[in-house]
């Protein structure tokens, strides 16, 4: 609802500067800030330790708290972060509202879940530090990732 | 297309911090954790993975096999199937308070437990 009203009262150099935007250039230079934001994401996950095999077989056996002070300290800064956004009204790089869609809950949230804890068990990581994994020179982990797409 | 330039984004930076910005010899495991590991053959803990048993050879033996090949088909498909993983739901979801994020991140949890505490420790053996 929001987000209608926001679009409706949208300005005429506003609307501009988002055709601007969106204008198709090239490929790299327009995902370029992605790419940056990647970068920084694996400096993070290898300085946190959160890729490392050993940390996740410590977290699932309650043998420290590493991981759950850096979950943890996630979920915080992200109350924060969704706070503030929703309290200033502050929009995205492309100058849209963010609109943070409510999850529908179905079986697959449990199974998947399930499913996911198990994997997350076994090989050390999630989607995200199988890439930073590979990145560190552990190679074998790209059999891994391939298995893990062919499993989407 | 914005994120896989994300993921080669992770790529270079965990390469980066790897090789100039880290030393995981000096990382800090639980010496419970590694003591019974060591009844597995695994003693080096330098790597993100446990060198002896994630390692090209590794893939032609059962253990690897599991540890590698249908431990990331696991991932890929429960991530998948439950909408997210470790990011999506225990961290963006739980941020914004919302429920089903809750079910899906005690889900997964429930799954980790079981299998780190019971099931790997029978794979390890292999």
């Amino acid at each position: 609802m929001e987000n209608i009203v926001a679009e409706s009262s949208r300005s005429a150099t506003d609307l501009l500067r988002d055709k601007k935007i969106n204008q198709p250039g090239n490929i790299f230079y327009r995902n370029l800030k992605f790419l940056l934001a990647g970068i920084v994401f694996g400096i993070l996950l290898i300085k946190g330790e959160v890729i490392s095999w050993f940390r996740i077989q410590e977290m699932f056996r309650l043998q420290s708290f590493h991981m759950y002070g850096i979950i943890g300290s996630a979920i915080i800064t992200g109350m924060i972060s969704i706070f503030l956004i929703k309290k200033l009204h502050i929009k995205m790089i492309n100058r849209e509202e963010v609109v943070i869609p409510p999850k529908k809950f179905h079986r697959g949230y449990v199974y998947g879940g399930l499913i996911f804890g198990c994997g997350w068990a076994i090989t050390g990581a999630c989607p995200g530090p199988l890439f930073a994994q590979i990145g560190s020179g552990a190679t074998v982990v790209l059999v891994t990732l391939f298995s893990a797409i062919a499993g989407t | 297309m914005w994120n896989l330039f994300f993921a080669i984004g992770i790529l270079i930076g965990a390469f980066i911090a790897w090789n100039w910005l880290s030393d995981y010899h000096q990382i800090n495991i639980n010496n419970k954790l590694l003591n019974e590991f060591k009844n597995y053959g695994i003693t080096d803990y330098s790597q993100v993975v446990p060198k002896e048993v994630i390692n090209w050879n590794g893939l032609f033996t059962l253990k690897g096999f599991i540890l590698i090949v249908i431990g990331g088909f696991f991932v890929g498909f429960g991530t998948r199937y439950g909408e997210g993983c470790t990011s999506g739901h225990a961290i963006s979801g739980l941020s914004n308070l919302q429920w089903p994020s809750l079910v899906a991140t005690i889900s997964f949890m429930v799954g980790g437990f079981f299998v780190a505490n019971f099931l790997l420790p029978l794979i390890l053996k292999l």
